[in-house]
């Protein structure tokens, strides 16, 4: 058996935040690496909405009007950015799993024992979890133009959509990291990590018109945060957006959008790190 | 406070609820010595050593690594220490070399010393034909040799190793020791937690039984064994019903009283071999046909079961329900 070499390590000195963003990127690429060697994961969380979109194009289509307009396919360019929003809002499930195992299996334990910056575990999570979105975009973006799905109001309103639908699958990832702090063990992760994503959805004007809810039901799925990003991603890929009530989210649904993932993401941030450096594995 | 102790502890009481797990332990490392931590499963082992790698704060007294106040420094105990849990912590889906990478890289280590460093490691550990296969392949063993290696990757001077061996097929866990042994010699400190006696005597200098969150015993190996008497006879008897009457012939020769157990008998003597014949010669004289008799030194196991009343790997005592309880409940079911 060989001896180890005694030089010391070099230490490299950096501020603080420069840390931050540096361990953030290691743990990222971490959890990348996950998706790439699990391609059975990646391949089952895309064949979902993928799913999804089937169903609701040709299932369901045909019931469900779009209030202004009248023509055959109106429903299924309406349904898109619905499935985009309940897609992306999904990746909070993955990072409440993911953070579950890795308490689990002791892995939190051994990060906090080293000197990284606290929240790069957190932050490396959720980001990983939202870049996961891009290829998860694309195939749904690409399924949907083959049912008949439009992008109609030039390319970089769409860029722009797309953009606010990654902020949206960031922020709820924190939302779904802080749960996963929690979690006893990953089995129950899999279930809480979903729970509340279905009401979260289907409370909204993400399948389905407002004006088709109950009264009660419309100012919960107004003020819904997937609402207005669901609008403003029909408004700028140029889709029908039906007739919007008389919220304020409603009517500015990008401003809505960008103010509610700010404080949901400073609010939930500072949670899970605060959680995060209290909690222990078992 | 002097800077030839690695770890020192004083007073450290830890509840989790209505549960005390630490009851007041003092325990103090020397640099470049190898301090075992024994005792039964729920005695307190893990709580400290979570305590001393900065993972729990404690709920009263001081607890010093490197110097270094745990609660308020512990950037500063995490760069001077590497810790190896129950449990492989690695990731599985990386490949072993990117587990040591990634951790390399965390500890803010310059990526050329980090390439170098992982890749002694992995030759140390006879890791570097399994290198760039993910972890999750790794047998037992090799996944916890990955584990040492990944909190080796700074050149800790302090390691914290929480039950290294448990659940290790026994070629693994001689593996594993030798492992130790070498980075001891190369003068790193050890606290080492185990519920194996025979691990703590292997690997320990120095030896504190803990139990119930208190530390009922401190010395060496061998201190240790003496402090419970010397050597101890075995004997079985044919007819268990003639038991009694062997321990009152005996107990003339004994250095204590026998202990009777169904047809069994255990007594502390001293003198040597020379009992063993006077026992015999005692015994034929009576007529008492004796089926096995032995002379043995004490073993760890013995000095738990005098210490503490109960065998080192057997159940805790009964504990109020809540989080330790559980968390308890689970270690001995795995």
């Amino acid at each position: 058996m060989s001896t180890l070499s005694t030089a010391l390590p070099q230490v490299r000195r950096r501020p603080l935040w420069g840390w931050t963003i540096q361990d953030g990127l290691v743990v990222t690429r971490r959890n990348l690496i996950q998706t790439v060697r699990v391609p059975e994961l990646l391949f089952f969380s895309l064949v979902q909405p993928v799913i999804f979109v089937l169903l609701f194009a040709y299932v369901f289509g045909g019931a469900i009007p779009i209030p202004g307009d009248a023509s055959a396919d109106a429903y299924r360019q309406y349904l898109m950015p619905g499935i985009f929003g309940q897609t992306v809002a999904f990746a909070a499930a993955s990072s409440t799993v993911g953070l579950a195992e890795d308490m689990h299996k002791g892995l939190i334990d051994r990060f906090r024992a080293l000197p990284m910056s606290p929240p790069a575990v957190l932050m490396g999570r959720t980001f990983a979890d939202a870049v996961r979105q891009v290829l998860v975009l694309f195939v749904l973006s690409v399924t949907g133009y083959l049912v008949g799905w439009r992008i109609d109001n030039g390319l970089l309103n769409a860029i722009w959509a797309y953009a606010l639908l990654l902020l949206f699958a960031y922020t709820v990832a924190w939302i779904g990291s802080w749960i996963g702090l929690y979690m006893p063990n990953p089995e129950t992760a899999n279930t809480a990590g979903l729970v509340w994503l279905f009401p979260l959805t289907f409370l909204s004007n993400a399948f389905v018109p407002i004006n088709s809810l109950p009264g009660a039901l419309q100012a919960v799925a107004a003020w819904n945060p997937i609402s207005a990003l669901v609008l403003a991603c029909r408004e700028l890929f140029g889709n029908p957006t039906g007739i919007q009530p008389d919220y304020w989210p409603l009517q500015h649904p990008q401003l809505y959008t960008l103010i509610s993932c700010t404080v949901l993401i400073a609010v939930f941030a500072t949670l899970s790190v605060r959680r995060y450096r209290r909690t222990t594995s078992r | 406070m002097t800077d030839d102790l690695a770890v020192s502890i004083e007073g450290l009481v830890r509840h989790f609820g209505d549960v005390v797990a630490l009851d007041g332990v003092d325990l103090t490392v020397p640099r470049g010595q190898v301090v075992g931590l024994l005792g039964p499963n729920g005695a307190g082992k893990t709580t400290t050593v979570r305590i001393l790698s900065t993972l729990l704060q404690p709920t009263a007294g001081i607890a010093r690594v490197a110097g270094f106040d745990v609660t308020k420094k512990p950037d500063e105990v995490r760069r001077a220490i590497g810790l190896t849990g129950q449990y492989a912590a690695v990731d599985e889906y990386l490949t072993g070399r990117e587990n040591l990478r990634m951790f390399g890289d965390l500890y803010h280590l310059a990526p050329s010393y980090v390439k170098q460093r992982t890749a002694e490691l992995l030759d140390w550990f006879d890791l570097t034909d399994a290198a760039d296969r993910p972890a999750r392949t790794y047998s037992g063993g090799m996944r916890r040799r990955l584990d040492l290696a990944a909190s080796l990757i700074a050149r800790p001077s302090i390691l914290f190793l929480d039950e290294p061996t448990t659940g290790l097929d026994p070629r693994s866990r001689l593996a594993m020791w030798g492992v130790i042994q070498n980075l001891v010699d190369e003068g790193t400190t050890v606290l080492l937690t185990t519920q194996y006696l025979e691990e703590a005597d292997q690997l320990a200098q120095d030896i504190v039984v803990i139990d119930h969150g208190r530390v009922i015993a401190h010395g060496t190996a061998e201190a240790l064994k003496d402090q419970i008497g010397g050597d101890r006879i075995e004997i079985s008897v044919s007819d268990p019903a003639r038991i009694g009457r062997a321990a009152e012939v005996l107990r003339p020769i004994g250095h204590g009283d026998p202990v009777v157990d169904d047809a069994r008998l255990l007594m502390p003597v001293s003198g040597g071999s020379t009992v063993l014949v006077d026992a015999v010669r005692l015994l034929d004289a009576e007529g008492i046909e004796v089926s096995d008799i032995v002379l043995r030194r004490p073993t760890l196991d013995d000095v738990f079961l005098s210490l503490t009343g109960h065998a080192a790997e057997e159940e805790p005592a009964v504990t109020p329900a809540g989080r330790r309880g559980r968390r308890e409940k689970k270690e001995a079911t795995e």
